[in-house]
């Protein structure tokens, strides 16, 4: 197998785009993102429930996406659980750095997604690897009904 | 009627004698970029429905353009203006000779198909459309082709219509004459799907919108460079293409418009070249084409255009379909017995490619890994937006053929797939 994919495409990436964590509807969410990558058709619907300071109390996502989107969702998901409002930004510019910064140090506190660096290269995939991201940022913007957001600036 | 009988009705078995006798290797050598590697593989590119490769006549063609003759046309009156204004003229006569046009001066040099759908959506739309008129489309246009028409309808009140496409890839033909009603006016489709692969009947769409009067548009991005055209056979008025899809330049394409048809058209945009005499209050005009070819044009790119023609019509255009058909037909066999793999369109007859999509992976995925194996397949949503909705699915994979590509990359393309599904399964 090419090094490049076996990078990219890492076991717990693989393992998490089969069976994703968090994947499902949240009922009593007070705000819901629906996030879509235009340039290939991929979404994702994003659901977050806030505890009294405005952390992430529960997050939950459902849609359709490649591996890498998928993957991300579920491996954001699992790490911005409970989690307040501060950490989840500066994890968002950390992970961000993480698949688009060539040299860039990373970050420890990313901790399980750190398997995403691969992604950095490959820049046509970025975006898939942000989408959630972006929905997870949209939300904290947004904080209550609903919202969209898209890869591509409109 | 027919499309073969329609495009290819002169010429069609002479030239299928001489396919057997053409040795494709060798025409393979004369795309200098197909020696190119990617990550270490030799290339097999798949994706000439997005654009093709160019052969080395036809960059030599531009390179002499720019040592020999580059000027301004039909400006100065100096030597290198005049070689320049000749092979610009020149080239619009090739590409009226090419698609059996009656005049060069139906030829309208334009970026590519999109810029010459929507000098059609501006300039006779503008002039034509009024509120409560129809413009009919299918579901399986390009983008190109579908939003130029949603501009010109929110601008005058139009309305669209769409002929919808059953699940082998094929338009719902018995629906047609519920949908051509006399409000239609223009009636606007593509020749092959960009998806798909479906080869639309054209000449019989053109028959049956003229009958209710309505005019006819013709995106032929991905046949004119594939399969015989003429478009007085056809029948239609207006016919749309880009040359970088069939070997030439990118940045230049092409607007046939039927002489009456464009005759009635008021200009597009404004500037020189398509003025006679200008007053500070007012311009006299240029008739078609020049009408529509307003600042300076792609004098290169129009040279380059032609150069793509000859090339192509060495080869011969019945001979090129029938290998792609081969290749096409050969890759859609092999898919479907892939397991888990669907693929789109028709049966029987289709343009050069095949849309597939895999249970194991997503075509982004798919695509990833195959570029790692030096295989450039395209894999998304095509410019197809609301035909992968149709279908119910976000987007697929293309593999896209042209006559430089063989058998053999397609057994390789079938061998690189069982990897992919084995990896992401
Ligand atoms: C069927 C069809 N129509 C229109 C276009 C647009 O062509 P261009 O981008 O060259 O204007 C394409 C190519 O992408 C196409 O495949």
């Amino acid at each position: 197998m090419i090094p490049e994919i076996e990078e990219l495409y890492q076991e717990v990436i693989l393992d998490h785009s089969r069976r994703p964590r968090n994947f499902g509807e949240l009922p009593d969410a007070a705000v819901r993102v629906h996030g879509d990558n235009p340039a290939c058709g991929d979404e994702i619907h994003l659901a977050v429930k806030f505890d009294a300071d405005g952390g992430l109390a529960d997050i939950k996502f459902t849609g359709r996406g490649c591996a890498i989107s998928q993957a991300s969702a579920s491996l954001m998901t699992i790490k911005l659980k409970g989690k307040s409002r501060a950490e989840v930004m500066g994890m968002l510019g950390a992970f961000h750095d993480l698949v688009t910064e060539e040299t860039s140090e990373v970050p420890k506190t990313l901790g399980d997604l750190r398997v995403m660096q691969g992604v950095r290269k490959f820049p046509q995939r970025v975006k898939c690897a942000m989408l959630p991201w972006r929905a997870v940022e949209q939300a904290l913007e947004q904080g209550a009904g609903e919202a969209s957001v898209s890869t591509e600036p409109a | 009627m027919n499309w073969r009988v329609a495009a290819c009705r002169a010429d069609y078995r002479v030239h299928k004698i001489a396919t057997s006798t053409l040795d494709w290797k060798t025409t393979r050598e004369d795309f200098p970029i197909l020696r190119e590697k990617a990550h270490g593989h030799p290339l097999i590119y798949f994706d000439s429905a997005a654009t093709s490769q160019k052969p080395r006549a036809v960059i030599e063609a531009l390179r002499n353009f720019y040592e020999h003759e580059n000027a301004n046309v039909h400006r100065g009156l100096h030597t290198l203006s005049s070689r320049a204004t000749e092979a610009y003229e020149n080239a619009r006569h090739r590409v009226a000779e090419y698609i059996g046009a009656a005049s060069p001066n139906e030829i309208i040099f334009t970026r590519g198909t999109t810029e010459s759908i929507n000098l059609v959506a501006e300039a006779w739309g503008r002039k034509f459309i009024r509120e409560g008129d129809v413009i009919l489309l299918t579901v399986m246009e390009h983008h190109s082709n579908l939003v130029p028409w949603q501009l010109l309808a929110e601008r005058t009140g139009a309305r669209l219509r769409f002929v919808p496409v059953r699940d082998d890839g094929t338009l719902e033909l018995e629906q047609l004459s519920s949908l051509l009603t006399p409000e239609v006016k223009l009636f606007a489709f593509t020749h092959i799907s960009n998806s798909l692969g479906t080869i639309n009947p054209v000449a019989d769409l053109c028959e049956k919108a003229r009958a209710v009067g309505a005019l006819t548009l013709v995106d032929a991005a991905q046949s004119v460079g594939h399969l015989p055209i003429d478009v007085r056979e056809l029948g239609c008025d207006f016919l749309a293409f880009s040359g970088h899809k069939m070997c030439g330049p990118t940045g230049i394409g092409v607007l046939f418009g039927r002489a009456k048809v464009l005759d009635s058209m008021p200009p597009w945009q404004g500037g020189g070249e398509m003025i006679v005499s200008v007053a500070l209050e007012k311009s006299a005009f240029k008739k078609a084409p020049h009408l529509f070819e307003a600042g300076t044009p792609n004098i290169a790119g129009a040279i380059g255009l032609a150069a793509a023609i000859d090339y192509i019509e060495s080869i011969g255009r019945p001979a090129i379909f029938e290998h792609d058909s081969q290749l096409s037909r050969y890759a859609a066999e092999r898919l479907k017995k892939l397991p888990g793999t669907r693929i789109f369109g028709p049966n029987k007859e289709r343009g050069a490619l095949v849309g597939f999509v895999m249970d194991a992976a997503h075509p982004h995925d798919l695509t990833t890994f195959a570029d790692q194996y030096g295989l450039a397949m395209r894999g998304g949503h095509h410019c197809n937006q609301p035909l992968m909705r149709r279908f119910g699915v976000s987007g697929t994979t293309r593999a896209s053929f042209y006559f430089y590509n063989t058998i053999e990359e397609i057994d390789r393309m079938i061998e690189i797939l069982h990897a992919a599904a084995r990896f992401f399964s």
